[in-house]
């Protein structure tokens, strides 16, 4: 299976495990991720107002390219997911939006948001599954407790990111159980860790990671893991009171698929 | 049409919100992870949109607070999604030559070894224009 990439900005600096986890899990499980050739950062906030045009282009551009290889778009980063995938749905469905981008970028096709956007989880769900990675497992992580993190950007919007239930999602918890560990459920999972407001208000975002990881660890956590890079910074920094260990999944993936190196 | 007009237009058509469709329920306030630091609560900001209230939202510090996690548009009951209503008032401030609530040279002593680009690159497209 073949897949164009994006990696966003943050991949290839300050979480390169994300990634690099990432290509080692997919060659594993017979997935090739092909990074674009071309991409620009996705902004990491998805620009919401209707006469925002520019702030939308580098997602477009990303879009338009997946197109024209003609394949679906992988992501992995959480806040690249969430611009990308919010983005094609203005192309689809907000006529405005799309014929000023169109304009702009004078594109010899236009684009109206046909590339599929995949989530790198969504992937291991429904291109390969669950039971097929469970088999592919050489080293469970057994009786191994861990609290999936959701945060807010993969699954808001829901009828935008359509990725899992926004108020009760399992796409983690399954895919921990795939790796043999134990998922552990509590109620912050998809409550934001404070975010950006970590560079403009630390005393508010160092409040929510501590709510979400004293949580975690009120309910029997002893790690916990996510997507995006800044949740794992911010409950790694700011959840001054409690240290669980924070992984990214693909870290998980790829120690549980025995590839995992150094 | 008053300055005044035009600008709630504005705000309504930046944000692409319907504010006649709240029904003052409160959820979007209730679930807003930001609700102790903000000084008017995200359906404040609807109701102030609606009746034209809006020069002590352009000052509120909370339009500096929402951190864009999309709980409010999620779980409000009517569709209304507060947040965009939020972000219009944010970009009428921002917009304007000199508002800008971040500025490059402010980045340097905000930096730690581990702080992803991410919150940077975040921070910036909030705050700045």
């Amino acid at each position: 299976m073949i897949f164009s990439y994006y990696p966003g900005c943050t991949l290839k600096t300050k979480a390169k495990e994300l990634n690099f986890y990432a290509y080692q899990s997919a060659k594993a499980l017979g997935i090739e991720l092909q990074e674009l050739p071309e991409w620009q950062c996705c902004g990491g906030t998805y620009p919401m107002a209707k006469d925002e045009t520019a702030t939308k282009l580098s997602s477009v551009r990303a879009l338009t390219l997946a197109r024209d290889l003609g394949n679906d778009l992988v992501t992995l980063c959480s806040a690249c997911h969430n611009v990308l995938k919010q983005v094609n749905n203005d192309m689809q469905n907000d006529e405005k939006i799309a014929s000023k981008a169109n304009i702009y970028l004078q594109l010899k096709t236009p684009y109206h948001g046909e590339t599929k956007v995949l989530h790198y989880l969504e992937v291991l769900r429904d291109c390969i599954g669950f039971e097929e990675i469970a088999k592919k497992v050489v080293n469970p992580l057994k009786g191994k407790k861990i609290a999936a993190y959701y945060g807010c950007l993969l699954l808001r919007p829901s009828k935008v990111m359509q990725m899992d239930n926004p108020e009760n999602p399992r796409i983690i918890e399954d895919f921990i159980k795939a790796i043999g560990a134990e998922p552990v459920i509590y109620p912050f999972r998809n409550e934001c860790c404070g975010g950006y407001l970590t560079m403009e208000d630390k005393a508010l975002t160092q409040k929510k990671s501590n709510t979400v990881m004293g949580s975690a660890q009120e309910f029997g956590a002893e790690m916990i893991t996510t997507a995006c890079p800044l949740c794992l910074y911010n409950l790694r920094k700011n959840a001054t009171e409690h240290d669980l260990p924070v992984i990214y999944f693909t870290e998980l993936l790829a120690e549980a698929l025995g590839v995992k190196e150094d | 049409m008053d300055n005044k007009e035009k600008q709630k237009e504005r705000i309504l058509r930046v944000s692409g919100v319907n504010v006649l469709k709240c029904m003052k329920c409160g959820k979007c306030s209730g679930t807003c992870p930001s609700y102790d630091e903000m000084d008017y609560h995200p359906h404040q900001f609807v109701y102030m949109v609606e009746k034209g209230e809006i020069e002590p939202l352009l000052k509120s510090k909370s339009i500096y607070k929402c951190l864009s996690c999309f709980a409010c548009v999620e779980r409000c009951p009517r569709g209304v999604e507060p947040a965009k209503i939020v972000e219009a008032i944010r970009l009428e401030v921002i917009r304007k030559q000199g508002e800008n609530h971040l500025k490059p040279n402010q980045i340097p002593q905000l930096l730690d070894e581990d702080l992803p680009q991410q919150a940077i690159v975040s921070a910036f497209r909030k705050y700045s224009k």
